[in-house]
């Protein structure tokens, strides 16, 4: 077994004529915080949907916590969590049911699940509120429940399409800290992202750009290789030169 | 708890959470059953009848005295002239006119033919054709029984009988047309309805992202409108036989059976649609547009499938209401059970088979 958790060789996906992933090839080690970036319809999302098996590849394969994502969906499915850019959870459903129903989705045992969902509210302080529906609590609060749940059976790897997008700086704040706990643990951490901010809390960064990777590396090395001193520079700079492309 | 369990107890929250929803789907089969019972009858009553008569006499006043005590009719009046017959007519005070000859008590004794008229207002032909009958009905009981027996000449005696359903109640034809009709809202529609709900919020994507297996999705999602429908069979049933004594001349444990058959046709339907429409409205309006209609046009509920022109009888066959049709009447009103009805369930199920692994495939195929 080795320590890398995501492994995608020549990922592509074309839509018609379109090309929408265009044979994108990286590494992902295990616990750490990989961040996704790229202009709105640059490809992340595609990408994504394909590792986690939502999507078929037209070419190229994906390894996700070891298990080849073609050939054995099932096993990639036990070991990874996915919160969409769509709230996830179920509206007329209480806090505390939502926990219960993905515990048993994913075949927890209801001690399990109740000492999970113990820990989970108290270390995003919603133990008051597990009996409101989800539909009447705040949207921060909200998507710090989501990713809990998405991490509720201790995946290997976590998948995050835009968690953050409109929820308030503190939130954000909070979001990424609950992040980085779940990296220390060991998760591996893969996050889209259009907030160039947040890209400078990734242990390492890729720039999408036309479906293609455009730049790899650390946030420092991405900065240095374009010498310029920050991430919105370089994003500038690839997506106009994509323009004239 | 296993996976399923849980999957299909969240699901049975969606629907017991509802409750606005809940109430139209368990009121909606009374009201439609009463609605159809008592509204949408092609049997006539309360003819308003106009007898023309220019000599009244007894065997005229037999006549009179019959129509009078029928339910069928109600007599508006008695007049020596065709006169103000056009006049009703026109208002809307009368739908039918019986003109009977001058001195028709003594025509009854004579040899030579007595010509009555019958005049009804056509304007909804079948209604017309229906009151021609019945006035026909009763003039034919008045003449066997006040003309003498003649001697001499061929009398023929005609004697009709309607099998099943002997005094032509409509509303014995509607109950198997509206459970038809009741599961095709609640089974497919519901079921299309709540899948899609998922598509649109995003809540399919975490379930696929799940070691749930797709068929384990579709399984669980309609399990709970599986009970839903049969309640509502029940509830059609029940009311059918209450309030209008429907007869149930067949084995009740075989209808409830071709229900429960014609549920999971209807769910597949459902899944079909659930598995192309992307929003709930789409999936809505294509399980009223796309269901709805042809289970009311073309199942035999509403118009007849012999007096449909042949394309549209090649399509009314695979529409599955047109065979579920078939089966309840033959078993609610002819008593007929499986020996004869075979063909229709083989059929039936052969499209839900169809249905189901066509909507299953479609679904399990990853979303994009």
């Amino acid at each position: 077994m080795s320590d890398i958790s995501i492994d995608a060789r020549g990922l592509t996906r074309r839509f018609g004529d379109f090309t929408a992933v265009d044979a994108i090839t990286f590494e992902v080690n295990e616990g750490e915080v990989f961040g996704f970036l790229g202009a709105n319809g640059a490809g992340k999302t595609t990408a994504i949907r394909m590792l986690i098996g939502l999507l078929e590849p037209t070419a190229g394969s994906a390894m996700v916590a070891g298990h080849d994502v073609a050939t054995e969906p099932e096993a990639v499915r036990r070991h990874i969590g996915y919160m969409s850019q769509r709230f996830s959870l179920y509206d007329d459903l209480t806090v505390r049911e939502n926990i219960t129903l993905y515990g048993g989705i994913y075949g927890l045992r209801d001690s399990e699940i109740a000492e999970r969902m113990h820990t989970l509210l108290g270390r995003i302080g919603l133990e008051h509120a597990r009996n409101e529906l989800v539909r009447k609590i705040p949207l921060g609060w909200k998507q710090q429940l989501a990713f809990s749940v998405a991490l509720l059976h201790g995946p290997r790897v976590v998948f995050l399409d835009e968690p953050t997008s409109g929820v308030d700086p503190i939130t954000r704040r909070r979001f990424w800290e609950m992040i980085y706990e779940a990296a220390a643990a060991g998760t591996t951490i893969l996050v889209t992202t259009h907030y160039l901010d947040e890209a400078e809390y990734c242990d390492r960064i890729s720039i999408m750009v036309d479906g293609a990777i455009a730049a790899m590396g650390t946030p420092a090395a991405v900065k240095a290789s374009f010498s310029v001193s920050s991430l919105d520079e370089v994003f500038l700079r690839l997506t106009r030169s994509g323009v004239v492309a | 708890m296993s996976a399923f369990a849980a999957f299909v107890r969240k699901e049975t929250y969606h629907i017991l959470r509802d409750r606005q929803t809940l109430w139209i789907l368990l009121l909606m089969p009374l009201v439609q059953v009463l609605l159809f019972g008592y509204a949408v009858r092609t049997d006539v009553h309360d003819i308003r009848l106009a007898i023309v008569d220019p000599t009244p006499n007894v065997a005229s006043r037999a006549l009179v005295q019959r129509f009078a005590s029928s339910s069928r009719f109600q007599v508006v009046g008695v007049y020596p002239t065709t006169e103000s017959l056009d006049r009703g007519f026109r208002e809307g005070v009368l739908r039918q006119a019986v003109v009977l000859p001058r001195n028709v008590d003594r025509a009854l004794l004579g040899p030579g033919p007595i010509s009555i008229q019958v005049i009804s207002d056509a304007a909804d032909p079948n209604t017309g054709s229906i009151m021609q009958a019945y006035a026909g009905a009763v003039i034919q009981r008045w003449h066997a029984e006040s003309a003498p027996p003649v001697a001499l000449g061929v009398r023929i005696d005609l004697t009709t009988r309607m099998r099943y359903n002997p005094t032509l109640e409509s509303v014995n034809i509607f109950v198997p047309g509206l459970i038809a009709l009741v599961l095709t809202i609640v089974s497919a529609m519901m079921t299309a309805i709540s899948i899609t709900r998922e598509k649109e919020t995003g809540t399919m994507e975490m379930l696929l992202v799940s070691p749930l297996r797709p068929s384990a999705i579709v399984v669980g999602k309609v399990a709970p409108y599986v009970v839903m429908g049969f309640l509502n069979v029940l509830l059609v049933l029940g009311a059918a036989r209450v309030v209008f004594h429907i007869p149930l001349r067949g084995s009740l444990t075989l209808l409830l059976a071709e229900c429960l058959l014609y549920i999971l046709t209807s769910l597949g339907l459902g899944i079909v649609i659930s598995s192309r429409a992307r929003t709930q409205r789409t999936a809505m309006i294509a399980a009223l547009a796309g269901l709805l209609l042809p289970t009311l046009m073309l199942s035999g509920f509403i118009f007849p499938l012999d007096s449909l022109p042949l394309p549209l009888r090649v399509i009314s066959d695979i529409v599955p209401a047109r065979w579920f049709l078939a089966i309840v009447r033959g078993v609610m009103v002819k008593g007929a059970g499986l020996a004869s009805l075979w063909p229709e369930t083989v059929i039936l199920m052969g499209l839900t088979v169809l249905l189901l692994t066509i909507g299953a495939k479609r679904l399990s195929v990853r979303l994009d």
